[in-house]
């Protein structure tokens, strides 16, 4: 497959930039942050979303959904990047449906998948336990209690778990902290007695909630996929994720570029437009080619999910990683080259600079995933 | 089965049948190149067989039009041709400026009679090409060069002396950028003209680099005559044809990495520096054979998206500028850390167990990636103001 978007990837990038430009600017998401929001989102413009087919984007159509493939998440979060704009897009639409879709057995697919592709349905993936990344750490524990399990430990880090309906929870059923086996997906109601979620407002002002379970009871059929081998299943959902946010990093550091070469065209110091010096040339020109290079991984990435989905964990750690660690440089760049005005508030560069800083740490940042990556190697 | 993959099981059958087992390990010296010429020595009967049977398939110069030599591939063909080449770890049967540089230059530019005269010669490796580029006062500001073509009669007679010439020593005819008219502003006075090496006046003067070898010489022209037919185009309008050569020769060397061990750095590193509890035992050097090939990888991912674009017509023309630079950069990071990982033993100089310095030579010689071509800064400046338009001159 050619290493570009076809035709109509083309299209659903200019449709998605000119509805979230015209609906969702980054003015949007500066309005919900200053009027503290006590959702964090707009359930007005989630609705939208729905409309536009968005929340159903990865689910199949016999469900409901578009049944598109994951370089169309991409466009869509590469946008969403652009625009900084909050949703549970990446929670329901792209991880929790994929979970379900992929991993869920045709009870369970037909319970959630039509409520998701209808805006009925907020779901979130609940995994970290830790400040850092380690899926393979998993302690919370479901123990057998008659015919199902009961949960308890607690997460955090959970994407939109505060405002969420259905969490899919990482739990671990045997083995100890460390061992891959062991781990089992369950899908559970937010609602359920034992559950507390508590909002965590993070720097980028976007939506994460520490999520505790005591003795939460779910029946065996709250299983999706399979018990002790949730592993698999695990490292798809999240390769999916981590591919989407690493899209998102690229359309947050291409703004940031993007808005910082404007800057330099127009800024005037000792009588020069600052563009115009070499020492700021060299510096935009290498991140220019940072930023192209990073474009080409996680293409790369997303199609690979789309062709042969088994096989993508090490090219979607090389555009994860890639994408953290380039986007850092976008966003440093953009407060440095702004100079003072890039430190202030009222200046929407901060802002890219808290967002991109959170969607590095998602998912295991650009350390893990160079780990993962060497890991996978054999070295 | 689509044309295509009919294609790729004839190419591999064809290569398993005609491939010389010796031919499909890695090159471990200079002399495992061959690079064809009047004065060309093959190493082994096995190289000269290998050379020999691509040519007569065309496939020296797959993409060429089978008319001068080619192989007249598609550029998907081609692609295919290559794969299959590095599955089978074919070497390069033949490596030449001819075919890289001049040939391109002579399809674009060339005459009909230039075509015929010159092609097929690279194709069979029976003419070896230098390039007579820069100057030892034009480097990076290449357009101030000084050697001087006057016409007289049926001749152009030439003086004056470049620099940095590679394999001039070894090379039968130089492609060379002269001035014709010295009154022009700079850019708008240079012509492009091919003469034989051989011609009375030429001389060459090896230059020893910090790897030991002698890739380059100084080479002068002391009123070298030059039949007027061997111009390339317009007159005064070779620097046209000098800048579409250098972007070939910044894909070229920005691909540079591609094509030396085909272990990974990590398998390298694990073999010399050992594995403690499934990781590298140095854990920092771990990391940054990690970040580098994430760059790698996602660096070849790049050469093969912007070869995309192209063909949607989409590709910026000066990309050329950050496949070079960035591909320089990172061949540069590889040298490095492959020295580290090789330790004491890539340091040594002379004798079989390092096969007299490979590593440490090709270390050293990558240094040269990042200046030949056009500078890592002046690539810099090119895409500073072409491709993202910063102001300045």
């Amino acid at each position: 497959m050619p290493l570009v978007l076809n035709d109509e990837q083309n299209m659903l990038r200019d449709h998605a930039r000119g509805f979230l430009s015209k609906n969702a600017p980054v003015a949007h998401f500066r309005q919900l942050r200053d009027s503290k929001d006590a959702t964090g989102f707009s359930r007005p413009l989630w609705k939208e979303f729905v409309d536009l087919g968005w929340a159903g984007i990865l689910i199949p159509n016999d469900h409901g959904g578009l049944g598109l493939g994951h370089v169309e998440v991409g466009v869509v979060t590469e946008e969403l990047g652009r625009t900084l704009t909050p949703s549970p897009f990446l929670s329901t639409a792209v991880i929790a449906a994929s979970a379900i879709a992929r991993a869920g057995n045709d009870k369970q697919k037909s319970a959630y998948l039509p409520k998701v592709v209808n805006g009925d349905l907020i779901a979130t993936l609940a995994v970290d336990e830790t400040s850092k990344h380690r899926p393979e750490k998993t302690a919370l524990a479901a123990t057998r209690a008659g015919n199902g399990f009961t949960l308890k430990g607690a997460k955090t880090f959970v994407l939109d778990g505060h405002v969420a309906d259905l969490i899919i929870v990482v739990a671990r059923t045997s083995g100890a902290p460390g061992d891959a086996k062991g781990l089992t997906l369950f899908l559970v109601d937010a609602k359920s007695k034992g559950i507390k979620a508590e909002r965590t407002p993070m720097v980028d002002t976007h939506n994460a909630a520490r999520v505790s379970f005591d003795d939460v009871s779910v029946g065996a059929d709250a299983i999706l996929g399979q018990l002790d081998g949730g592993w698999d299943a695990l490292e798809g959902t999240l390769n999916v994720g981590r591919a989407a946010l690493a899209s998102e990093l690229v359309g947050a550091s291409q703004e940031a570029f993007d808005r910082t070469v404007t800057y330099l065209r127009e800024r005037k110091q000792f009588g020069k437009l600052i563009g115009e010096f070499q020492a700021l040339q060299h510096r935009a020109a290498d991140l220019y080619c940072e930023l192209e290079v990073t474009r080409s991984a996680v293409l790369k990435a997303l199609q690979t999910l789309d062709e042969s989905f088994d096989k993508a964990s090490a090219i979607v750690s090389v555009a994860k990683s890639r994408a953290g660690t380039s986007a850092t440089r976008a966003v440093q760049e953009g407060v440095q080259m702004h100079g003072g005005i890039g430190m202030t508030d009222e200046f929407d560069m901060g802002f890219f600079m808290k967002r991109v800083r959170v969607c590095n740490e998602l998912f295991g940042d650009a350390n893990f995933h160079a780990d993962r990556l060497a890991r996978l190697h054999r070295y | 089965m689509s044309e295509l993959e009919t294609f790729r099981k004839e190419a591999r059958a064809w290569l398993e049948a005609n491939c010389p087992p010796e031919m499909r390990k890695p090159a471990t010296g200079e002399d495992d190149t061959c690079w064809g010429g009047r004065r060309v020595t093959f190493k082994s009967d096995a190289q000269r067989q290998w050379m020999e049977r691509m040519a007569a398939k065309g496939w020296t110069v797959p993409e060429w039009p089978r008319e001068y030599g080619g192989g007249g591939l598609s550029r998907d063909e081609a692609k295919i041709l290559r794969q299959e080449m590095a599955a089978l770890g074919c070497r390069s049967p033949l490596d030449s400026f001819g075919i890289w540089m001049l040939g391109p230059a002579l399809l674009k530019y060339g005459n009909e009679a230039q075509k015929k005269e010159h092609l097929p010669k690279i194709a069979r490796g029976e003419i070896r090409w230098c390039q007579g580029y820069s100057e030892p006062g034009a480097g990076s500001d290449l357009a101030s060069l000084q050697t001087r073509a006057e016409l007289q009669g049926d001749h152009f007679i030439v003086n004056g002396s470049k620099i940095w010439t590679s394999y001039a020593d070894k090379a039968d005819w130089i492609f060379c950028l002269v001035r014709t008219d010295p009154n022009a502003p700079k850019h708008e006075g240079i012509s492009f003209v091919l003469f034989d090496m051989e011609s009375a006046g030429v001389s060459t003067k090896p230059i020893t680099l910090i790897s030991g070898s002698s890739p380059f010489c100084q080479t002068f022209f002391d009123d070298v005559a030059v039949p007027r037919e061997n111009l390339v185009g317009t007159i005064n309008k070779g620097w046209d044809i000098a800048k579409y050569l250098l972007t070939h020769e910044r894909d070229m060397i920005g691909g540079m990495g591609r094509t030396s061990d085909s272990r990974s750095l990590g398998q390298i590193a694990a073999e010399s520096v050992g594995v403690e509890n499934g990781v590298l035992a140095d854990t920092v050097l771990r990391g940054q054979i990690a970040s580098y090939e994430i760059d790698a990888l996602a660096f070849r991912l790049t050469m093969e998206r912007v070869g995309d674009l192209a063909k949607t017509g989409k590709a910026h023309p000066a990309i050329s500028s950050l496949l070079k630079y960035y591909g320089t950069e990172l061949n540069k990071r590889r040298m490095e850390l492959a020295m580290s990982a090789g330790g004491s033993d890539a340091l040594e100089w002379q004798g079989e167990r390092s096969h007299n310095g490979f590593t440490a030579r090709a270390w050293l010689r990558s240094k040269a990636n990042s200046i030949e071509g056009g500078t890592s800064e002046v690539q810099l400046n090119i895409i500073a103001k072409r491709i993202i338009g910063l102001p300045g001159a």
